[in-house]
C-alpha cells in the first residue's frame, strides 16, 4: 500500500488517532480500542449513562466513574504471547 | 609634530587597520591604482610616505589638484551621519585615475544592471557573492572571530572566563583608541596647518570609510604593496588580479575570496620581477587560453602557452581545440582580411564544463629564485582539475577556496589507515562537500544523511567545516542558504552536544539576523531558535553574556537581536530576569543599550505574546529613560514603544510607570533623542482611555508640529507616525487638526523633493489622509488642489493619490462648488499631463476622484469626453492605453450623471468599436475592457454599435494568442451571451462556439473558466443539441488539455439547460468504441453530477448500469472515472433515499480497492468515502470487517485504511456496529451494557 507517497498526509492524521489501525494491530489492541469507544461514548452520553446506571443500580456519577476506571484495561491485562491475526 | 604624538599615531593605525580590515583593503586598492598607472609615461615620484604614490606629471600637472577638496577623511566612521559624507566622497577619485576608469567604476557603481555581463554572471551563478553587497556596517562581521582562534581545541572553544576577559581586553582597547583618536583630534589643527595629511601618512594606511555597496573588486586587492609594481592598463582592467608582492619576496597564496573574475589561476607564484613585464595574465574576459596566450606580445606567453597546451591535452579532445591565431594566420590570406572586434554584446560560452579549461594556469616557470613548495599550494594547483573527488564524485563544480575546508578529501591518503575520528570528520566533509557543491540530488540525499548521522560523527567534525565555511569571505547566497540549513538539520539531532558550539555558531550566525534578504533573517532566526531549545537557556545567555557590553557597536546589534530570538524561543518568561539584569546593569551603559535594544526586538517578534511579561519588560527599560547616556534613552524609548506597538490596544497600566519621564522627556529632549520619545508616546497614546488620550495627543501634537520643521530624515519618519497615532485618537477635536496641524503640516510636507522617496511619500499620503479624517476631507482637498497642478509628475501623482483616498473615504458632500471647481480643473490638469509610464494606481486614483464627486461631475463630462477621445486617437499605444483604462473608470459616473451622459458613452463606445483593429495587445485589452464597462453600465440593448454587429468583430479577436486580450475579450463575449444572447443570430453562435473551442487551451485558468461558462450560456439561448454535437465531436481530438475543457463544458451546458437535454445523448455517445471518447463521456459525467448537485437523484437509477459496466472494464482509467463519478454521485445523493443503486454500485466498486496506481486508488477510496456518507458507516464497517485480520497483508493494509477512513469520520456512529467477539481466556471481549435491558 501507499508505494506512491501519496497518502503521506492521510497517514499522519491517522496517527493521530488512537483507535486507528495498520496490518500489524493485534485483536487485543482492536477489541480494547473498541471498548474504550465504547465506554467514552457510555460517559459522554448522558442519556446512555442514566439508563446504565439504572439497570446496574448505581448512581450516574458511580457509573461513569467505573466506566472511567475501566477505560484503563477494558478487556483484562495485554496477552502474553497474543499472536496478531 | 613631537616624536611621542607620532608613535600614538603610528599604533593607533595600525590598530584601527586590523580592526578594519575591510577599510584598509579597499584603500589599499585605490592606492594600487594609483601605482597601475605610473607606468603610462612619465611618472613623477615624491619621497616620504609619499614614495608609493605616483602619477602622470604630463597629465596632471604638478600643481596642487587637491585645492578644493577636503584635506582629511573622518576615519572609521561608524554613525550614519558620517555615510552620507562618504558616499558623496569626491576626493576619492581626484588623485590619478584617468577618466574612463573613473567613469567605469561609477556606472558600475551606480547601477549594477548597467553592467553588460551582470546577467550572464546571474546565470552563471558567480556574482551572488554576499561580501560584494554587504554595507560597511555588515562588512564588521568579518572583524569577529570564532573563539576556537583564542584558545579553543577545535571542539570547545575558550571557556567563559576567558571570553569574558578577552571582550573586557577589547573594550579597553577600543577605549584606549577612542582616546587616541580624540588626541589626534586636538592635534589635527595644528597639522593642517603644518604639512597635508597626505604628507605624513602613507596613502595605503589612511582609513578611508568605504562607501557602501562597494564592488568587490577593489576588496580583492591585498593590503600592503611596497615594491613598485607597475601593470600596464588593461581595457578593462581587474585591480583585484594584482600579484600579491611583499616587499620582494613571493607573497603566500592569500586567503582569495571569489571574485567576479573568479576562474583566473591562483597568483601566488607570481614573480617579484612581475611587474617589469606586462602582466601575463589571463583576465578571464576571454574563454581561450591559447589565443591569448599567442596573442600577447610579452616573453612569458611562450611558457603559459606550453603549459596550457598541457593542460588542455588532458581536458579538451585535440579536434574541439580552437584555433590559434598562428593557425589562422596560416590559413588565411594576410590582405583582404581584418581581424575583427569581438561585438559588445558577445559573451564567451561558460559550460562549467569548459569553465576550467579556459583559464591557464599560473605560470610556475617565471619564479625568480628557488623557493619551497608548501603543501597548500600544490593542492590549489590541482583545484583546477578538480571535480572528481573521491568519495563524493563529481561535482558541478570545485573552487580554489574549496581546497582551504575540503582539501583533506584530496590528499589521497588511504581511509583505512587513519583513525576512527579521521574517518568520521572525511565523511562529515563529504557530506558537507556534496551539500555545498553537489546537484540537487546530490545535496538532498547529503542533507538527509547529515541529519540522520550527525549525532554519529559527531558535533565537531559536523559543525567545524560548517562553521569555517560560513565564515568564508567568498561566500555566495545559495551557499550560505545550504550551510544554515544543515547547520539547523544538524543542531536539532545533535541537542545538548551542540552546547561548547554555542558561541560560534551565535557569531557566524547573528550577521544573518539583520541581513537585507527577509528569508536569511527567518533563517537566522530558525537556527538560533533551533540552538537555544538544544542548547538551553543556560548555555545562550552564557555564550551571549560577554558580548552584551562589547566595545563594538555591530557586536551589541547583533547580540540583542540574537538574544530576542532567544527569548522568544525559550518563552520570554525564562528570559525575563537576565534581560532585566542587562538592561539595568550599573557597570556599562553599553549593556544598558543592548538590554533596551533585546527587549525591542523581543517585543517586535513575540507581537501580542509580550502581553503577560508586559509589566516585567517595560520594569526592564524603564528606568533606561533617566540615563545618562545618550543611546542608552534613546533606546528605551524606542523599545518602549515597540512594546506599546505589540500590545495595542491593551496594557497600559503597564506603561503607568514610564508615562511620566516619557513626557517629561518629550518636553526636554532635542533631536534625536526626541524622535525616540515622540515614538513611544505616539505609540502609547492609543492604548489610553478617550479621555487621557486626548490630553496627551493634544499636548503631543504641538512638539509635533514643532518638529515638522525638523531637517532630519529619522525625526521626520517618526513625526509622520506620531502625527496619524495622535490625531486618529477620540477627543481630539477637528477644529484643533484644522488650525493648528494641517496648515504646518502641508507647508513642511507636500514639497516636491518628498515624492523623490517612495517611503516617505507614502507615509505622507498615509499621514495626510489621517489628518483628513480627523479634520475633514474639504480643508485637506483645498491646501492639496494646488498640487494636482504641478510641475513634477511624481508630486502629481502623490497629490491625486492623497487626494482621491480622502474624498473616497470622507466623500465630497464638504466640498463647495468652488472647490469642486478647482479640484476638477486640478484633476483634469493631471489627467492631461498623465506621463506615458504612469502607474495603474494613478489612473485609478483620477478615477476614485470622479466616482466619489458622482453625479456632481456631469458638467466636466463634455470636457473629459473629449480628452479621453483625443487620447484613444493618440499615435502613442501608452497614451491610448490610458485613456481605455479611464473609460472603464468615467463609465459608471457617467451613467449615473444622467442627462447626455450615455450619449456620450454610446459615442465613446463606438469610437473603441472602431479602434479594434489595435494592433498592441495591451491596448487591445483595455479598449475590450472599456467596452465591457459601458456595457455594463448603460445595458446592452441600449448599446451601440448595436451587439448584433458587436459581436462579429469580436469572434476574430477570440482567435488572439495574447492572454489579457483573451481575457478581456471572453469577459466581454460572455457577458453578451449571459445577458443579450436574441440579439444576435444563432448562427453567429454557433461560429462563435468554434472559436471558443481554441480558449479551452488557453494557458490562465480564468480564460478557460469564462470560456467554458460562455459556453453554457450560448447553450440555454440557442438550445444545447447544436452546442453539444460540436463538444462531443471536440471529445475526438487528441490533445488532452482541450479534451478535458470540453468535458467540463459538456456539464456546465448540462447544468444550464437541465441534463436531460444532455445525458441521452452523452451516454449514447458511450457507445463509441474509441478510449478518447468513452473516458471524455465518464468525465463529463463525473463533473456533470457534481455540478448539478442533488438533482442528480433523478438520474441515479438511469446511469447505474452504465457505471456498473465502467465498474468492471477492463481499462484502468474506465474504472478510475467511474469511480470519481461515484464519488460525485453518491455524495449528490444522500439523504435522498437513492440507497439502493448505490449499495449496487458499491458492490462493483469494491473489488477495486486492491488498485495500486495511486490515481486510481485514490478516486476508489474517495468514492467508498462518499458511500459512507450515502449509506452510513455501519455499511462499510460490515464490509471492511472480511479484511481486518486477512492472512494476507496486502489485504490487511487496504482494509484497515479503509476501517480507519472510516473511524477518523464516524466513530461514534461505529460503536453500536462493532461485532459481538467471545471473551477468550484472561480477556473479556463482551460488551455486556449493550445487553441491558429495562
Amino acid at each position: 500500500m501507499d508505494k506512491f507517497g501519496m497518502h503521506n498526509q492521510t497517514e499522519q492524521l491517522y496517527a493521530r488517532y488512537e483507535g486507528t489501525g495498520n496490518a500489524d494491530t493485534s485483536r487485543y489492541e482492536w477489541l480494547t480500542n473498541q471498548h474504550r469507544d465504547t465506554l467514552a461514548h457510555y460517559v459522554m452520553d448522558d442519556s446512555l449513562a442514566m439508563f446504565i446506571s439504572i439497570a446496574e443500580g448505581n448512581s450516574v456519577t458511580r457509573t461513569k466513574f467505573n466506566m472511567l476506571e475501566r477505560m484503563q484495561q477494558p478487556c483484562g491485562p495485554p496477552p502474553k504471547t497474543e499472536d496478531s491475526k | 609634530m613631537d616624536s611621542d604624538t607620532r608613535a600614538q599615531l603610528e599604533a593607533e593605525r595600525r590598530k584601527r587597520q586590523q580592526l578594519k580590515a575591510a577599510a584598509a583593503e579597499e584603500n589599499s586598492a585605490d592606492n594600487n591604482t594609483t601605482q597601475a598607472l605610473g607606468s603610462n609615461g612619465k611618472t613623477a615620484e615624491s619621497s616620504g610616505d609619499l614614495s608609493t604614490l605616483k602619477y602622470d606629471t604630463e597629465l596632471y600637472g604638478s600643481g596642487d589638484k587637491y585645492a578644493g577638496y577636503d584635506r582629511s577623511i573622518e576615519a572609521g566612521g561608524g554613525s550614519s551621519n558620517d555615510m552620507a559624507a562618504v558616499s558623496v566622497a569626491k576626493g576619492r577619485f581626484g588623485i590619478t585615475a584617468p577618466r574612463e576608469f573613473i567613469d567605469e567604476l561609477q556606472t558600475a557603481e551606480r547601477d549594477a544592471d548597467e553592467d553588460p555581463f551582470k546577467e550572464i554572471l546571474r546565470m552563471r551563478g558567480i556574482n551572488r557573492v554576499i561580501a560584494d553587497r554587504e554595507s560597511d556596517y555588515q562588512k564588521r562581521r568579518h572583524a569577529r572571530k570564532l573563539s576556537d582562534e583564542h584558545g579553543g581545541d577545535g571542539t570547545g572553544g575558550s571557556s567563559y572566563a576567558e571570553r569574558v576577559r578577552a571582550v573586557q581586553l577589547e573594550n579597553e582597547k577600543a577605549e584606549l583608541l577612542a582616546k587616541i583618536k580624540k588626541a589626534e583630534a586636538s592635534n589635527k589643527s595644528s597639522k593642517q596647518a603644518g604639512g597635508s595629511k597626505w604628507d605624513v601618512e602613507t596613502p595605503a594606511h589612511q582609513a578611508e570609510p568605504q562607501t557602501p555597496q562597494r564592488r568587490k573588486r577593489w576588496d580583492q586587492t591585498p593590503a600592503d604593496v611596497h615594491s613598485a609594481v607597475a601593470m600596464t592598463p588593461q581595457r578593462r582592467s581587474r585591480w583585484d588580479e594584482t600579484p600579491r608582492v611583499t616587499g620582494g619576496a613571493v607573497a603566500e597564496t592569500p586567503k582569495r575570496t571569489r571574485s567576479r573574475w573568479d576562474e583566473t589561476p591562483v597568483m601566488g607564484k607570481a614573480a617579484a620581477d612581475f611587474g617589469a613585464t606586462p602582466a601575463a595574465i589571463d583576465y578571464g574576459a576571454t574563454p581561450v587560453g591559447k589565443q591569448i596566450a599567442a596573442g600577447m606580445a610579452t616573453p612569458a606567453a611562450g611558457q603559459i602557452g606550453g603549459a596550457l597546451a598541457q593542460q588542455q591535452d588532458s581536458i579538451v579532445d585535440a579536434r574541439n581545440q580552437y584555433q590559434t591565431d598562428e593557425e589562422l594566420d596560416a590559413l588565411l590570406p594576410s590582405e583582404g582580411y581584418a581581424v575583427m572586434e569581438a561585438p559588445a554584446s558577445y559573451v564567451a560560452i561558460r559550460t562549467p564544463a569548459r569553465k576550467l579549461t579556459s583559464t591557464p594556469a599560473a605560470d610556475s616557470s617565471g619564479g625568480a629564485g628557488f623557493r619551497m613548495e608548501s603543501e597548500a599550494e600544490a593542492r590549489a594547483e590541482m583545484v583546477e582539475e578538480v571535480r572528481e573527488v573521491p568519495g563524493v564524485g563529481a561535482l558541478p563544480f570545485f573552487r580554489e577556496e574549496d581546497m582551504q575546508v575540503f582539501g583533506p578529501l584530496l590528499d589521497g591518503q588511504d581511509e583505512a589507515a587513519l583513525d576512527a575520528e579521521a574517518r568520521r570528520e572525511r565523511q562529515a566533509l563529504r557530506l558537507i562537500l556534496k551539500i555545498k557543491n553537489g546537484t540537487q540530488a546530490q545535496r538532498k540525499t547529503a542533507m538527509r544523511q547529515l541529519g540522520a548521522r550527525a549525532c554519529e560523527l559527531g558535533p565537531s567534525a559536523v559543525l567545524n567545516p560548517i562553521l569555517g565555511l560560513l565564515m568564508a569571505a567568498g561566500l555566495e547566497d545559495q551557499e550560505r542558504h545550504v550551510l544554515v540549513k544543515a547547520a539547523d538539520r544538524a543542531l536539532q539531532r545533535l541537542g545538548a552536544q551542540a552546547r561548547p558550539f554555542v558561541h560560534r555558531i551565535l557569531v557566524v550566525v547573528e550577521p544573518l539576523l539583520i541581513d537585507e534578504d527577509r528569508h536569511a533573517r527567518a533563517e537566522a532566526r530558525e537556527v538560533i531558535s533551533n540552538v537555544s531549545k538544544a542548547a538551553g537557556l543556560a548555555a545562550m545567555l552564557a555564550a551571549l553574556r560577554p558580548d552584551v557590553d562589547h566595545a563594538d557597536e555591530y557586536v551589541r546589534n547583533t547580540t540583542a537581536r540574537a538574544l530576542a530570538v532567544v527569548a522568544v524561543a525559550l518563552g520570554v518568561a525564562a528570559a525575563l530576569p537576565f534581560l532585566r539584569a542587562v538592561g539595568r546593569s550599573r557597570r556599562a551603559w553599553q549593556a544598558r543599550q543592548t538590554g533596551a535594544r533585546a527587549v525591542r526586538h523581543t517585543a517586535e517578534l513575540a507581537r501580542a505574546g509580550v502581553l503577560p511579561h508586559l509589566r516585567g519588560l517595560v520594569d526592564c527599560v524603564g528606568e533606561g529613560l533617566g540615563d545618562e547616556h545618550q543611546s542608552v534613552r534613546s533606546a528605551a524609548a524606542l523599545a518602549l514603544a515597540a512594546l506599546a506597538e505589540a500590545a495595542a490596544p491593551y496594557g497600559i497600566e503597564a506603561f503607568d510607570s514610564v508615562l511620566k519621564p516619557l513626557w517629561l522627556g518629550v518636553r526636554r529632549q532635542r533631536g534625536r533623542g526626541l524622535a525616540a520619545f515622540l515614538k513611544a508616546v505616539g505609540f502609547i497614546v492609543p492604548l489610553m482611555d478617550a479621555e487621557h488620550a486626548a490630553h496627551y495627543a493634544r499636548e503631543a501634537l504641538r512638539v509635533v508640529v514643532r518638529e515638522f520643521q525638523s531637517p532630519d530624515v529619522h525625526m521626520r519618519a517618526v513625526v509622520l507616525r506620531v502625527v496619524q497615532q495622535c490625531v486618529a485618537t477620540p477627543g481630539v477635536p477637528p477644529s484643533l487638526v484644522r488650525d493648528d496641524v494641517l496648515p504646518d503640516f502641508v507647508r513642511c510636507f507636500w514639497a516636491r523633493r518628498a515624492a523623490l522617496d517612495r517611503r516617505h511619500a507614502r507615509h505622507v499620503v498615509d499621514a495626510t489622509v489621517s489628518l483628513a479624517a480627523a479634520g475633514g476631507g474639504a480643508p485637506v482637498v483645498e491646501r492639496l488642489v494646488a498640487h494636482l497642478k504641478d510641475e513634477s509628475a511624481a508630486h502629481r501623482a502623490m497629490a491625486v493619490d492623497a487626494v482621491a483616498r480622502t474624498v473616497a473615504e470622507l466623500g465630497v458632500a464638504d466640498i463647495d462648488a468652488r472647490l469642486e471647481e478647482l479640484l476638477m480643473d486640478g484633476v483634469l490638469y493631471a489627467f492631461q499631463e498623465l506621463p506615458a509610464d504612469a502607474a495603474r494606481s494613478e489612473l485609478d486614483a483620477l478615477g476614485a476622484v470622479l466616482r466619489a464627486l458622482g453625479s456632481r461631475a456631469a458638467p466636466y463630462l463634455q470636457q473629459i469626453a473629449s480628452a479621453l477621445l483625443w487620447r484613444l486617437n493618440n499615435p502613442s499605444p501608452a497614451v491610448r492605453q490610458q485613456a481605455a483604462a479611464l473609460v472603464a473608470h468615467v463609465a459608471p459616473v457617467a451613467h449615473v450623471s444622467g442627462g447626455d451622459g450615455d450619449d456620450l458613452l454610446a459615442r465613446i463606445a463606438t469610437v473603441l468599436f472602431e479602434c479594434l483593429g489595435e494592433e498592441f495587445p495591451d491596448v487591445l485589452a483595455a479598449l475590450l475592457t472599456a467596452l465591457r464597462a459601458i456595457v455594463d453600465v448603460i445595458g446592452l440593448p441600449a448599446m451601440q454599435p448595436p451587439v448584433a454587429d458587436l459581436l462579429p468583430r469580436l469572434a476574430p479577436i477570440l482567435k488572439n494568442r495574447h492572454e489579457r486580450v483573451q481575457e478581456a475579450c471572453i469577459d466581454l463575449v460572455g457577458r453578451i451571451a449571459d445577458r443579450a444572447a436574441d440579439h444576435v443570430p444563432a448562427r453567429e453562435w454557433m461560429r462563435c462556439c468554434f472559436s471558443l473551442l481554441d480558449l479551452l487551451r488557453a494557458h490562465r485558468k480564468p480564460v478557460r473558466r469564462a470560456a467554458v461558462a460562455t459556453f453554457g450560456f450560448i447553450a440555454r439561448a440557442i438550445g444545447p443539441q447544436d452546442v453539444l454535437a460540436t463538444l462531443l465531436n471536440n471529445l475526438r481530438v487528441q490533445d488532452r488539455q482541450n479534451r478535458v475543457c470540453t468535458t467540463v463544458a459538456i456539464a456546465i451546458v448540462a447544468e444550464s439547460c437541465a441534463p436531460f437535454t444532455v445525458l441521452p445523448a452523452l451516454m449514447n455517445e458511450y457507445r463509441v468504441p474509441e478510449l478518447n471518447v468513452q473516458n471524455g463521456v465518464l468525465k463529463a459525467l463525473s463533473f456533470l453530477f457534481e455540478y448539478i448537485g442533488d438533482a442528480a437523484r433523478d438520474y441515479v437509477d438511469a446511469v447505474a448500469p452504465l457505471l456498473a459496466d465502467a465498474l468492471v472494464d477492463r481499462d484502468l482509467v474506465h474504472r478510475q472515472q467511474a469511480a470519481s463519478i461515484m464519488k460525485h454521485l453518491a455524495l449528490a445523493v444522500a439523504g435522498h433515499g437513492c440507497d439502493r443503486p448505490i449499495l449496487h454500485l458499491l458492490n462493483h466498486l469494491w473489488p477495486n480497492i486492491f488498485e495500486t496506481s495511486p490515481h486510481a486508488i485514490c478516486a476508489v477510496l474517495e468514492a467508498i468515502e462518499s458511500c459512507r456518507v450515502c449509506l452510513g458507516p455501519a455499511r462499510i464497517l460490515l464490509y471492511t470487517l472480511q479484511g481486518l485480520f486477512h492472512p494476507a497483508r496486502a489485504v490487511r493494509d487496504v482494509y484497515w485504511r479503509i476501517f480507519n477512513m472510516s473511524y477518523v469520520a464516524a466513530q461514534p456512529a461505529l460503536v453500536a456496529f462493532y461485532p459481538r467477539i467471545e471473551d477468550s481466556a484472561p480477556n473479556t471481549y463482551h460488551r455486556y451494557e449493550l445487553d441491558y435491558v429495562l
